[in-house]
């Protein structure tokens, strides 16, 4: 990977950080997995760490929670130093959820909860309550008394959410929450996610599934390689890295878009269901829409194409590369 | 220890033999182990014996007996001055003994090799590292979930003995005799440090190894000298005064002790997730 992209500094971090991670390299043997990493998550902030598999996502959430002390650098959470001697405290407040469930397939869901429960100090007369409340939130109510080896895959993911928010944690870290997920139980991931910041709590989602950070991130940090390329709010990264002028044109005989490949000031055109058009200004958008009608073209719909997270993802790594 | 990490200790504990309660597979071979040297060949070992009719059998057996000597062949003669019986008494109190020790602690063993490495190779261990849970208070809760089923087996199978060897042998000893006094204090001072010994190096090596197989491949390796130890032990507790017992008892402890704080330091959350072996 060629030179880091200066960080965007995101306006939105104003408050105490509850995540604060300064200059964290963790190394296993020779594999760096996280390089010089800067890093800080607000209260009712979503930060999303957007990377391909191995560009150290998962250790971030390890190096949060403590189970993972860092080589250099600090690790800041709720103040304190999660691998440290008040490692406890700090994990009393964060919830986890792996990305694998991480279940006893032996016990029943009610009694996967309550080992959570009782593990984070959950009152005695409140985990029954706890327990009903999270199981009917994620919609496993149902199953509570099976066996969680005969869950299926999205109910197991449920039963990973519900334990993770069981003893209402000020601090959620997610790990590829919606891999492998139905589309129901994706739904109910960032749901949850958007609960937990609107209550003020602090959200940190590692995935390199872009659709599912997409509207979701007030906070974004692309990774790869152990290191973040940038770092910023979506619409701040938008403008810095996003300076094309793409438009969405449908007509209801799509074939006869592809004449806009003639246009001297059309610089791609691609056509995939709808055509995606990219001119040199925006102000040549009437100019192409007059072409077309003269052609006979009937069209459905012609607009200005805002970045999805995906192409900014990309556009961000081509740059930096 | 703390009231909260006593607390967390046995919720993992609990929930570890929640686990064990729901695998038929391996506590059924544990308990027909058990049943098979507690009561089925000490009863059938002993019937025969307290049955023999071949006088030259009985006469042999009891040169047997006076070859060991000392406390042994002194107490076997207060018994019954049958020869037959004498060897009955010698092999009830003397010889299955080293087995008091040896179940349950194959018992713990089995448990305890695979608790730790478990949880890694079921991914649970990712849950644990993330948890409150301190490294001290994991090992501890393992090791209580280790101890218990081993001790269990003792306890239950001691008793299940005593009944054996009372309804076979007290009949020709002239009543009940047995748990003699220094079997309690064998039970109570040497059993317990011995299995916390043993289970004290099987949770260190079922911290550090990177797999259940290797876990079980270096626990043979530890238990079998165990085995041994215990055998030697047994011999020299029971044989001599109950003051051999509580020394032995405190000696005992005191490596004992010294093994689970090494135990103690094996346990790393890292570990947990499978990474730094």
């Amino acid at each position: 990977m060629a030179s880091l992209v200066a960080p965007v500094t995101s306006p939105t971090v104003t408050s105490l950080p509850i995540v604060e991670l300064r200059g964290v390299r963790r190394s296993f043997r020779d594999l760096v997995a996280v390089d010089d990493l800067t890093l800080r998550v607000a209260p009712g902030q979503v930060t999303i760490l957007l990377g391909p598999n191995g560009a150290g996502k998962t250790t971030v959430v390890r190096l949060v929670t403590g189970a993972l002390p860092p080589n250099q650098g600090t690790v800041s959470v709720f103040g304190r130093d999660p691998s440290g001697p008040d490692g406890g405290d700090v994990r009393v407040r964060t919830g986890v959820v792996p990305a694998k469930p991480a279940l006893y397939d032996r016990l029943s869901g009610e009694r996967n909860l309550r080992y959570a429960a009782e593990l984070f100090g959950v009152a005695d007369d409140q985990i029954g309550d706890r327990i009903r409340e999270a199981a009917r939130r994620f919609g496993i109510d149902h199953a509570l008394d099976q066996r969680v080896g005969g869950f299926s895959t999205g109910m197991k993911a449920r039963l990973a959410l519900a334990r993770a928010v069981l003893h209402d944690p000020d601090l959620l870290l997610l790990d590829e929450p919606t891999a492998g997920l139905d589309p129901e139980s994706a739904r109910a991931v960032l749901a949850l996610i958007d609960e937990m910041a609107e209550g003020g709590k602090a959200v940190l989602m590692c995935t390199h599934l872009l659709m599912e950070a997409e509207g979701l991130a007030d906070e974004i940090v692309v990774m790869d390689h152990g290191r973040a390329l940038v770092a910023g709010s979506p619409d701040a990264l938008t403008e810095q890295y996003w300076d094309q002028t793409m438009v969405v044109v449908d007509a209801t005989d799509r074939s006869a878009l592809d004449q806009l490949r003639e246009l001297s000031y059309v610089r791609s055109y691609e056509r995939n269901g709808a055509a995606m058009v990219e001119v040199e200004h925006l102000d040549q958008v009437p100019d192409l829409v007059d072409t077309l009608v003269r052609a006979g073209v009937r069209l459905l719909r012609v607009e200005p194409h805002t970045p999805s997270l995906e192409e900014l993802y990309f556009a961000i790594r081509e740059q930096a590369e | 220890m703390s009231k909260a990490t006593r607390s967390r200790a046995w919720v993992i504990a609990r929930t570890d033999l929640s686990q064990l309660r729901q695998s038929r597979d391996f506590w059924l071979p544990m308990l027909i182990l058990a049943a098979l040297f507690f009561v089925v060949i000490p009863g059938l070992l002993l019937l025969m014996l307290t049955s023999l009719a071949n006088l030259e059998t009985a006469e042999q057996l009891g040169q047997v007996v006076d070859t060991i000597g000392g406390e042994v062949s002194k107490s076997a003669e207060e018994a019954s001055t049958e020869p037959g019986v004498q060897a009955a008494y010698v092999l009830a109190v003397y010889l299955v003994a080293p087995l008091a020790i040896i179940i349950p602690l194959t018992v713990s063993t089995a448990v305890g090799s695979n608790t730790i490495i478990g949880e890694r190779e079921r991914g649970t261990g990712e849950f644990l590292a993330h948890s409150p849970a301190s490294e001290r208070e994991i090992f501890f809760g393992k090791l209580i979930a280790s101890l218990l089923p081993g001790y269990a087996t003792a306890v239950v199978g001691f008793a299940l003995y005593s009944l054996v060897v009372n309804l076979i042998v007290g009949p020709k000893v002239g009543g009940w005799f047995f748990p003699t006094p220094t079997w309690w204090v064998f039970f109570i001072c040497v059993l317990p440090p011995f299995i916390a010994l043993g289970l004290a190096i099987i949770l260190n090596i079922s911290a550090r190894v990177s797999s259940a197989a290797a876990a079980q491949q270096a626990s043979s390796l530890v238990t079998l000298p165990l085995i041994l130890l215990a055998y030697s032990i047994t011999g020299s507790a029971l044989s001599t005064t109950a003051w051999t017992s509580v020394v032995l008892g405190v000696v005992g402890w005191g490596i004992a002790i010294f093994a689970l704080r090494r135990g103690v330091s094996a346990v790393r959350r890292e570990r947990l997730l499978g990474l730094g072996s």
